[in-house]
């Protein structure tokens, strides 16, 4: 938000917007969870994971941005979004989760030069289950940011194509 | 100031009920607040409603913010109503589209409370 904007371009190296990727995600999580997002040094335990968000980038870079937690996660960040009981946030843990997606999606690519009026977003899509497989066609390179958050842990996928 | 009628359109409920407490703890005393889930729903809202202020999106299915934007001036509730636009594509391109289509406003996602008054107490005042 406040953060300067990298000065790297369009077309360099994506590893090194791991950084943009961690703080676009943790600013997301201090404005509207209220929740500090750690980065996090152990792997993720994907078998836990039952709850997806994706966000697709369009134009000068072309991918996608997949936010994935554990229901329970998914349910305490609706409920700390909604500042309700986390029992009664169950109903909109879909749509908070789309939303956090979204919105670290908007906060990356407006954090990266050139990228902000360069790159659409889609709407979010969530999916709920474990057992698929989603392929990407063409070339692709992947940076994974796992993230910590009061004892949960989310991950932040960002694919790139091309 | 009295109570502010607002119409907020997003397509995400939580966002809807986030912007309402926003409003709140910015101290903004709401009226009725009307939701609408995109465009085309706004524009059935405004068919029969009055509201001092429009809080919208732009990414959305159906019709999106700057569109829905767009076909205000042909709306007879909506004259003379601002729009501030409340979205995650925060570009100067983007701003200035949504300012050039009839928005009073922009704020960006994620957002403060803080900044929401900010955005929003001037335009409601007339100010911006």
């Amino acid at each position: 938000m406040s953060a300067p904007k990298t000065s790297q371009g369009v077309g360099e190296n994506h590893e090194q917007w791991r950084p943009v990727v961690e703080l676009a995600s943790q600013e997301v999580f201090d404005l509207m969870v209220g929740s500090p997002l750690v980065v996090a040094v152990e792997p993720p335990a994907e078998d836990k994971f039952d709850i997806t968000g994706m966000v697709g980038l369009a134009g000068q870079i072309c991918g996608m941005l997949t936010v994935r937690c554990s229901l329970r996660s998914g349910a305490k960040i609706a409920s700390k979004m909604l500042g309700v009981e986390i029992e009664k946030a169950g109903a909109e843990m879909s749509d908070a989760l789309g939303e956090i997606c979204n919105m670290i999606a908007g906060n990356f690519k407006n954090k990266i030069a050139g990228l902000g009026d360069g790159c659409m977003l889609s709407v979010p899509t969530v999916i709920t289950g474990q057992d698929y497989t989603c392929r990407s066609l063409g070339d692709y390179s992947i940076l994974r940011v796992n993230f910590a958050f009061e004892g949960e842990q989310f991950l932040v996928v960002l694919e790139i194509h091309g | 100031m009295d109570k502010v009628q607002v119409l907020i359109v997003d397509d995400s409920s939580v966002m809807r009920k986030i912007v309402e407490r926003s409003l709140r703890q910015a101290g903004i005393e709401i009226g009725q607040i009307f939701e609408a889930g995109n465009g085309a729903e706004a524009l059935a809202v405004l068919q029969n409603s009055k509201v001092d202020i429009i809080l919208c999106d732009i990414n959305m299915p159906v019709m999106d913010g700057l569109e829905f934007v767009k076909q205000l001036p042909g709306v007879e509730n909506a004259k003379g109503v601002p729009v501030v636009m409340i979205t995650t594509e925060g570009s100067e391109g983007h701003v200035v589209q949504a300012l050039s289509a009839g928005a009073r406003g922009y704020l960006r996602k994620p957002f403060t409370a803080d900044q929401v008054k900010e955005h929003i107490l001037p335009v409601l005042a007339g100010k911006a």
